[in-house]
């Protein structure tokens, strides 16, 4: 089947039920999107498709053709990707670091369909988790990426 | 520097490094067919390497030898190889701040990265590990000193270069500056001459006055590479003609792989290269991982019981239930880890006396990054391991004997760990790497072997499920004349490296020893009872509940003298001006000092908690302000005034603190391993929540430089805040919770 990866078409002959995470870390050797649950439960493996946050380990790569994909190697090529990421710089947002990429597709995800988002719209919208607790900071960048 | 205390797991791994040769070995030397790969041990991994890191290191005493830590490229980019490895704790920029203050070169133009086996890195007491909250304090003085040989080779190397005396030269940050003519050398033109160059002995240190990269809230070197997905961990690891694997363990440990019904179905399934009965566990190795992973939850495995010697086999009807019952009816004295006065005749003596049972669960250390790794063996008979972990000494000596080759033979690559938090130590039946060297071996491949999220959770090494009861007198006048604590259980210090007869466990006991409270009447005591399960240290080991134990017991103490909680803590801390201030610096913080209950602005009713730590060669006040909603704890603020003594960076302190801070309040919240029939009950973040976004309190923190010695950054923010939480439960509504997680309590209010 064809994907449309960060606007370039891709040919991938995984199984049709194989999770867009694997299909994106595996055959596309794209390694910025992440595991860590397998279960929608973290949203370590957070992408864009079709410009909505979806937890890719749970997303069947068939539900996805057609439709662009955009993962967190694409990130400096959307001005409010790059918004998003100069913030979490500024914000020093990382710790381990693990989950970052899926937080960063998060806060673009939001800021693309809400771009002065409210303190309750980052709550609703960032609901990854962060083992090294980063989230204080996460909120800041997202509001500073929402002013910058 | 002399006057830091080690954390309790390096004295053990030096007490280790003490003990004669003809203890027993827990590993086999058979090599890789005969060795038991349950039988990894911490402790063991470290067993005849001494002689052999001794050997090397008289040589080159660890740490001086500039070539091995230090690449300067003609660009002045500067690689260096960094005796820790970074799992976001920020010990990468904190060397690269270290370094470059005596080397006279900005830290934003290190690269950082985890240096290989090696007795060069050996600078903890000789050892290498990255934990205990031990790696900046342990080795400050160590790499300051590089930093400086280091930019003395440069001066000299320039003088030769320019032939001028050594002392007309001076630098700039990245270069050496010859005033006298104007001329400068970049060091990038200077590093192959300076390299060839003897190291220097003894070369003044920068004046701390003149420091312009310790001490200032320098940024970290990772963060734009962890911003944009490019940071590369183990699990993203990649090597030519790599085959992908994936595991299933027995359910119950110690169980192994009898009959497998099906197969041959799974061999045909897409992708799959081989099956493989592994220790413990069925394997498939596969094109892809989720193709091995498919097939290897496919197999339809008859597991065997344990048999009678199996090692760390666990009971069928092991539970954490019955653990908790086993723990409460083991009977005290126990063994003493501090005396002071005559507890019992002053107990015996007291106007009135007050008891109380605590206890905490088993947890998981729920890091982010499932752990994996990736295995080659090479024509030449050596073997790579790229894989998580805090000690790579120790695991290349481990994957030696079960590869059955030299240690020098097998190279350790540690890329950056996506959480650790005490996760990538060593420990029985929970490293990947083991089966990774085995099917490698046997399919004549590299290997990536990944554990999925439900066997990292069915394997993970737990912080142990810990108890303590209490007894204090109070005098007439309500304060505590004495007091009694018996920590039942067991921790991975005494598991992994044994304790003395009659000798508490340090990592029981820590967090109810040690306290700075003038109660003139004490007896400390740990009551051992073996946990059946795996453990393994969780970030603050001990304190991680025992401060909780303590601190809330304090204030059970406070209330029973008719004292508040805060008033009784400062009058208990006199004689302790360290202690006091800090005390004083986070009820400043905080807007001062109020119990409550009380309303806040919004309406809600709210009430606050105090504790206080010693963890780690550190001192640490917390305060939490909590409400209560449908039944459930709100944490608003958390206020943290810490004391290391002295700092590097605070900008990576207040980051390290709020870290602190979020799992500290979710093993308080919501964090509890639930064994039943001999299995963990819950095998991914659904059953096992941790901390989410929304349950995050804002997090204030005020650090204070008294200027004692050094002390630990990563884990001393976390043992405060379960205490100062459930103290301010009980504020708020008059409920004592005595036992974790909260969330197993409905709350109402007072």
């Amino acid at each position: 089947m064809e994907l449309i990866i960060n606007g370039t078409p891709r040919r991938v002959e995984s199984e049709a039920d194989t999770p867009l995470l694997w299909v994106i870390r595996d055959e596309l050797g794209m390694t910025g999107t992440k595991y860590g649950c397998g279960a929608a439960q973290c949203g370590a493996c957070t992408v864009l498709v079709d410009g909505q946050p979806t937890r890719s380990c749970v997303t069947p790569v068939e539900s996805v053709a057609g439709l662009p994909v955009t993962t967190i190697e694409a990130i400096g090529e959307d001005p409010v990707g790059r918004k998003v990421v100069e913030a979490w710089v500024a914000q020093q947002v990382p710790q381990c670091g693990y989950c970052q990429s899926g937080q960063v597709m998060a806060a673009t995800a939001l800021l693309k369909q809400t771009p002065q988002p409210s303190d309750e719209d980052i709550a609703a919208a960032m609901t990854n988790l962060c083992r090294c607790g980063t989230y204080n900071a996460i909120a800041a960048a997202t509001r500073q990426a929402a002013q910058g | 520097m002399n006057a830091i205390t080690p954390p309790a797991l390096v004295e053990a791994l030096a007490l280790r490094d003490a003990l004669p040769e003809d203890r027993p070995l827990n590993l086999s030397r058979r090599g890789l067919l005969g060795a038991s790969l349950g039988a990894l041990v911490l402790g063991a991994a470290l067993r005849a390497a001494p002689a052999r890191a001794q050997a090397a290191a008289a040589a080159a005493k660890p740490g001086t030898r500039v070539p091995a830590f230090l690449e300067i490229r003609p660009d002045g980019a500067i690689l260096l190889k960094s005796p820790f490895v970074e799992g976001g704790q920020g010990v990468s920029t904190a060397m690269a701040q270290i370094v470059g203050e005596e080397l006279d070169a900005d830290p934003a133009r290190f690269t950082v990265e985890c240096a290989p086996p090696g007795a060069d890195y050996l600078v903890v007491n000789g050892m290498r590990i990255t934990g205990g909250s031990y790696s900046v304090r342990s080795s400050y003085a160590t790499m300051r000193q590089l930093g400086a040989s280091a930019r003395h080779m440069l001066l000299q190397a320039a003088a030769t270069r320019l032939g001028v005396p050594p002392e007309s030269l001076s630098t700039a940050p990245g270069r050496v500056v010859h005033a006298a003519s104007g001329r400068t050398l970049d060091y990038g033109a200077l590093a192959t001459e300076a390299a060839a160059l003897p190291v220097p002995e003894g070369v003044a240190l920068r004046a701390e006055k003149d420091f312009r990269w310790i001490g200032k809230p320098v940024a970290r070197l990772d963060v734009r590479e962890k911003s944009t997905g490019k940071a590369t961990y183990a699990i993203d690891m990649a090597v030519e003609g790599m085959l992908q694997a994936a595991v299933q363990h027995a359910p119950r440990l110690g169980g192994e792989p009898g009959a497998i019904a099906n197969e041959a179905a799974v061999r045909a399934m897409p992708g799959v290269h081989s099956i493989h009965r592994l220790p413990g566990a069925v394997a498939v190795v596969a094109d892809r991982w989720w193709r091995a992973r498919r097939a290897a939850e496919a197999l339809e495995v008859t597991w065997t019981a344990p048999a009678a010697e199996a090692r760390n086999a666990l009971p069928a009807d092991f539970s954490s239930e019955g653990m908790r019952a086993a723990l409460a009816a083991a009977p005290g004295p126990g063994n003493a880890a501090e005396t002071e006065g005559d507890a019992a005749a002053a107990l015996k003596g007291a106007a009135r006396t007050v008891e109380a049972t605590y206890d905490a669960p088993y947890l998981a250390h729920g890091q982010l990054e499932p752990p994996s790794a990736l295995a080659r063996w090479n024509a030449d008979g050596t073997l790579d391991l790229w894989l998580p972990n805090q000690a790579p000494e120790m695991f290349q000596r481990v994957a030696a004997q079960l590869a059955g080759i030299a240690p020098e033979k097998v190279r350790i690559h540690s890329p950056m760990l996506g959480g650790f938090f005490g996760r990538h130590f060593l420990y029985d039946a929970a490293n990947p790497f083991p089966q990774a060297i085995q099917l490698a071996k046997a399919t004549g491949r590299p290997v990536k072997l990944i554990w999925s999220r439900e066997e990292e959770f069915l394997r993970d090494a737990l912080r142990p499920m810990g108890l303590a009861r209490f007894r204090a007198g109070l005098g007439a006048d309500g304060m505590p004349v004495a007091l009694e604590a018996e920590a039942v259980g067991e921790g991975p210090i005494g598991r992994y490296f044994g304790t003395k007869p009659g000798a508490a466990d340090p990592s029981v006991v820590e967090g109810i020893a040690g306290k700075p409270y003038a109660i003139p009447n004490r007896r400390v005591a740990q009551v051992p009872v073996k946990h059946p399960a795996v453990i393994g240290f969780w970030r603050s080991v001990g304190h991680s509940m025992n401060d909780f134990f303590y601190e809330a017991f304090l204030d059970e103490m406070a209330e029973a003298g008719g004292q508040d909680p805060y008033a009784l803590r400062l009058r208990l801390l006199a004689g302790k001006p360290r202690h006091k201030a800090l005390l004083e610096a986070v009820a400043d913080l905080s807007g001062g000092w109020k119990r409550g209950p009380y309303e806040a602005a919004d309406g809600t009713r709210r009430a606050r908690g105090v504790a206080m730590a010693s963890p780690f060669g550190s001192e640490v006040a917390t305060i939490a302000e909590v409400s209560l909603k449908g039944g459930e704890v709100v944490v608003h603020d958390v206020w943290v005034a810490i004391d290391p003594g002295r700092i590097v960076n605070p900008a990576i302190i207040e980051a390290q603190v709020n870290s602190a801070v979020a799992l500290g309040l979710s093993s308080a919240l919501l964090e509890e391993v639930v064994y039943a029939d001999g299995a963990p009950q819950a095998r991914n973040f659904d059953g096992y929540p941790i901390l989410p976004p929304d349950r995050m309190p804002r997090v204030h923190v005020r650090i204070v430089e008294s200027g004692a010695p050094m002390g630990g950054i990563g884990e001393p923010g976390l043992p405060g805040v379960p205490p100062a939480v459930v103290n301010a439960v009980a504020a708020l509504t008059g409920q004592r919770i005595r036992s974790l997680p909260l969330s197993k309590t409905r709350l109402g209010a007072a």
